[in-house]
């Protein structure tokens, strides 16, 4: 047995660090562990609710809205304020447009130099790489010209001698089989993505003053005025703009991203094999259609158990818990229980090794994260779950679009299962959103000409009008996940926080039965052509997309009460 | 290519960019840095000559928002910096390796060209816990930022957690968190671009600022740069004449919301933070916050998680009238009565934006940087 210790996990949000025993040529067992804490939840009692959303925010700047939005929601859902249609829109395409713009950075700068060999790219014929793009895809950068200046800019690069981020990485490795063709393809897209998401996330400028951290959200609706005859609000303008930016996207995913996926996967079949983890998956649903708390939801929420899509439950928050018997946090009972939100409690204890350290101790406590658990059974949350809860569910453009891409790899439903599938998934999600995004825009539209400028319900702005105790849950499908912020209000001031995170569900430590978290059930059996170069270790980490810096984010320093809020 | 070729121009001509869009570009990096047009061929110069400076990223209490913003870059973009502009040698948001060849590398920058190297920080450190609450290959973020930072030629703390501790360092401070220049006192060359995060636009000027005069710009007594905070939001605000005229919104979504008018009473802290927010704004121009008509939350200043929440609460109104009906009066008299107001508050370090330095602020003011460029 040999332990392998890739710490830091590069090319993902925050810092993780994942152990594994490796013994002939595969991992027999894996630790996920969370190595950084700021305490969020702490820093938000008895402050202003209405504030919530901005410091919740600040988990992430990478998932930016994510937070904001599941806040708002909670607060709203306590204070009984009810966003007017046009906030609801201007959420759905600022939250689509997080989810659309994540998943392109996702899979070229996050995950694609697990699969492309930079190095082997120098030796593409140009001729060769244009046919290639040319037989996939009608985008237009794809002559021999431009990947001749491709292939001299990526030789003027590496000929400098300063190799910067690409340096030291495994270039060369065995596990890398793409030709050196389809290598300079993906290089080129590399960077074309680099470019692209920095013109697609204008949307959120336009709607959100900024990104990162976008500024118009606020309990009850959202501060973006609506009005076609205002330079100061959105109008027609602002409309055409966004959906230029959309009509873009669309071409981007579509002749870009899907075809690259489709391109590279067949060179990696065996990873529609490897990697499949835990085989239970949650999603809580999003993208409301209509106004109120039953709202239909363009994408639906469920419970998938057991890889068994033809039964897609319904998801019952009294059912989910949290263990910290592998987390550096105790519980007032004894760390073997397991607490439901509504009893949580979050008292951190650390035990680990004192830093600099070689080992952790994985029999003990080994994490800054705790393992949610759904029944008693790890879940796994993200853009996988939500395409086969939709599949299970019947979702028509979802069905299509897996379809579609089994039968291209020529695969069947069980290759979802693996770190390919979450690859499909996401991609197969772009452009679900990236089509449905204009049909928000229209309605958005509409509404204004029919001269509807309410942007906000400030019936219940005012603390005066709230109940003194008050208590809501606000759900959100985040780009990597089911997320759920719990929020308890007495005398108009936050008293108790509590947020359950995707990277949570998925990174978290074993439970108090032992049972692994999704990261390392997916580990488990993974090959490794040489241990001291863990690039199969990262295929499937990244795979899950992690978000480290959302999945911690609790705290009690010792001195708080039991967190009592209501999942509704 | 050799190593002293014009390789940026060249790299501009070979995407299809002219000496003209280059030279664009050098004009719009000057007008950025408030500079005299006449500075942009000495930009074009200093670009085309230098080989490219060693930066490490770091990332410790953070939340990856300052990375996303350096992707957000335009000018020169983040592609650009990665190929051409800088060595990033270690960036764990985009690089390549991981775990231990992740270390190497960051190992060897520090080891092979100290005091050379730029080093930029992200996120907060932590002191709690014997630096558990952050660590990194199983060193913690104290240490490492002591080592790394202390070998820099010079250090960025790029966003306010990195600045002043921001977040993590909100009341009650769960985890011991400190900015940079109060977790590893004494850094050389210590310079502070704060907010949340902060502006791409702002770390690429600065960049380019050191890449042109071989010396870093003129700091506040926060040690950031003047060119970007020099003023307050307000100052530049394009809804200041609204404020003037005693024109605000009183509810979102009212016509005076639709029209534009001033966020004061909507709880704006313009008036006491100081950003190039309204002349730059975000996202190569597109908007801002008080353009998409929600108040600023005074995020490039100290504490001001804190100090300026809650943030739909209205800054004090003038001493001697009620506080919402002297609203009207204030804009109408101007912001010398605002300041007089803050004043009475007890709120002159927000007013004036200045506080004691810290230990780390006590560092002798930056002068060119010797030894940067090999």
């Amino acid at each position: 047995m040999t332990r392998v210790v890739v710490d830091p996990i590069t090319r993902i949000e925050g810092h993780l660090r994942i152990e594994a025993e490796v013994d002939g040529g595969a991992v027999r067992d894996a630790w996920s562990s969370a190595t950084m804490f700021r305490g969020v939840e702490l820093i938000l009692k008895g402050r202003d609710p209405r504030d919530a959303w901005a410091i919740t925010q600040r988990i992430c700047g990478v998932c930016t809205t994510v937070h904001a939005i599941a806040s708002i929601r909670a607060v709203e859902n306590a204070v009984g304020a009810v966003p007017p249609p046009n906030a609801r829109l201007l959420r759905n395409i600022v939250i689509a447009a997080q989810c659309v713009q994540d998943h392109v950075i996702h899979f070229y700068h996050l995950h694609a130099l697990d699969w492309v060999d930079v190095v082997s790219a120098l030796s593409a014929s140009p001729a060769k790489t244009s046919a290639l793009a040319e037989s996939i895809s009608d985008w237009p950068l794809s002559s021999t010209k431009y990947f001749a200046g491709m292939l001299a800019r990526l030789k003027a690069f590496v000929e400098r001698g300063q190799l910067g981020p690409f340096a030291n990485a495994y270039w060369g490795h065995p596990a890398y089989r793409l030709p050196p063709e389809a290598n300079l393809l993906a290089v080129a897209h590399y960077l074309e993505a680099l470019d692209w998401q920095r013109e697609f996330i204008k949307i959120h400028a336009t709607l959100g003053g900024k990104n990162p951290h976008l500024q118009s959200f606020l309990v009850g609706g959202m501060a973006t005025p609506v009005d076609p005859d205002s330079q100061a609000a959105i109008n027609a303008g602002s409309i055409a703009a966004i959906n230029a930016h959309i009509a873009k996207g669309k071409e981007f995913v579509s002749k870009v991203y899907i075809p690259d996926v489709l391109a590279v996967a067949p060179f990696y079949k065996d990873w529609a094999a490897l990697g499949g983890g835990v085989g239970n998956f949650l999603a809580y649903g999003e993208y409301p259609e209509a106004d109120g708390a039953k709202a239909p939801l363009f994408l639906p929420g469920g419970v998938i158990r057991n890889r068994d899509l033809s039964k897609v439950e319904p998801f019952d928050p009294s059912k989910v818990s949290e263990h910290v018997k592998h987390s550096w946090y105790e519980y007032a009972g004894g760390d073997d229980s397991a607490l439901h939100p509504t009893k949580g409690e979050t008292r951190p204890k650390y035990t680990g090794p004192k830093p600099p350290y070689e080992r952790l101790d994985t029999a003990a406590k080994y994490s800054w994260l705790k393992s949610p658990r759904y029944d008693g059974l790890p879940m796994e949350v993200g853009p996988l779950a939500r395409m086969l809860v939709a599949y299970g569910s019947g979702h028509p453009r979802v069905k299509e679009l897996v379809g579609a891409v089994l039968g291209r790899l020529g695969v069947g439903p069980a290759a979802l299962f693996s770190t390919l599938g979450r690859i499909a998934a996401r991609a197969i999600e772009t452009q679900v959103l990236v089509e449905k995004m204009g049909d928000w825009v229209a309605a958005l539209a509409a509404n204004m000409g029919q001269g509807d400028h309410r942007i906000h319900d400030g019936s219940r702005w005012d603390p005066s009008t709230w109940p003194a105790e008050a208590v809501g849950a606000g759900f959100h499908e985040a780009p990597r996940g089911a997320l759920g912020h719990w929020v308890q209000i007495r005398s108009g001031a936050i008293e108790n926080y509590q947020c359950i995170v995707p990277s949570t569900w998925n990174a978290g430590p074993r439970d108090a039965k032992g049972q692994r978290g999704p990261y390392e059930e997916a580990l488990v059996g993974t090959p490794m052509a040489d241990p001291s170069k863990p690039l199969e270790i990262l295929r499937t980490i990244h795979s899950f997309d992690p978000c480290i810096a959302c999945g911690v984010h609790v705290v009690d320093a010792g001195r708080r009460e039991i967190v009592r809020v209501r999942a509704l | 290519m050799g190593k002293s070729s014009t390789w940026f121009p060249q790299q501009c001509e070979e995407r299809g960019l002219s000496r003209r869009d280059f030279m664009r570009f050098c004009s719009a990096m000057a007008s950025a840095l408030a500079l005299p047009a006449a500075f942009a061929p000495r930009i074009a110069e200093a670009l085309e000559k230098a080989k490219k400076p060693i930066l490490v990223w770091l990332e410790f209490q953070d939340c990856c928002g300052n990375t996303e913003s350096f992707l957000r870059a335009s000018r020169p973009s983040a592609s650009d910096i990665v190929l051409d502009v800088l060595s990033v040698d270690y960036q764990e948001t985009i690089m390549a390796a991981a775990g231990r060849q992740a270390e190497e590398a960051l190992k060897a920058t520090v080891r092979d060209h100290k005091g050379a190297y730029l080093a930029v920080v992200e996120g907060s450190i932590p002191t709690g816990e014997g630096g558990a609450y952050c660590c990194i290959g199983g060193r913690s973020a104290l240490e490492i930022a002591r080592e790394v930072c202390g070998g820099a030629a010079a250090t960025i703390a790029m966003g306010t957690c990195a600045t002043f501790g921001g977040l993590p360092a909100a009341a009650p401070n769960p985890t011991g968190a400190l900015g940079v220049g109060d977790a590893v006192p004494g850094v050389k060359n210590l310079i502070n671009l704060s907010a949340c995060p902060a502006n791409a636009e702002n770390l690429t000027a600065l960049i380019v600022h050191y890449l042109t005069f071989k010396a870093w710009p003129a700091l506040d007594s926060y040690r950031r740069p003047l060119f970007a905070y020099g003023k307050a939001i307000h100052d530049n605000c394009e809804r200041r004449a609204h404020f003037d005229a005693g024109q605000y919104v009183e509810a979102f979504g009212d016509e005076g919301h639709r029209r534009g008018y001033c966020l004061y009473k909507m709880g704006c802290k313009g008036p006491v933070t100081h950003q190039n927010c309204p002349t730059v704004r975000w996202n190569e121009g597109t908007n801002w916050p008080i353009g998409c008509g929600h108040p600023c939350i005074g995020c490039a200043e100290p504490d001001f998680w804190d100090k300026m929440s809650p943030f739909y609460r209205h800054l004090p109104g003038a001493p001697g009238f009620g506080v919402m009906s002297s609203v009207d009066t204030v804009g109408l008299a101007g912001t010398a009565v605002v300041g007089a107001a803050f004043a009475a508050h007890g709120l002159v370090s927000l007013a004036r934006g200045r506080r004691k330095p810290g230990a780390g602020e006590s560092a002798p003011p930056p002068g060119p940087v010797k030894g940067s460029q090999p």
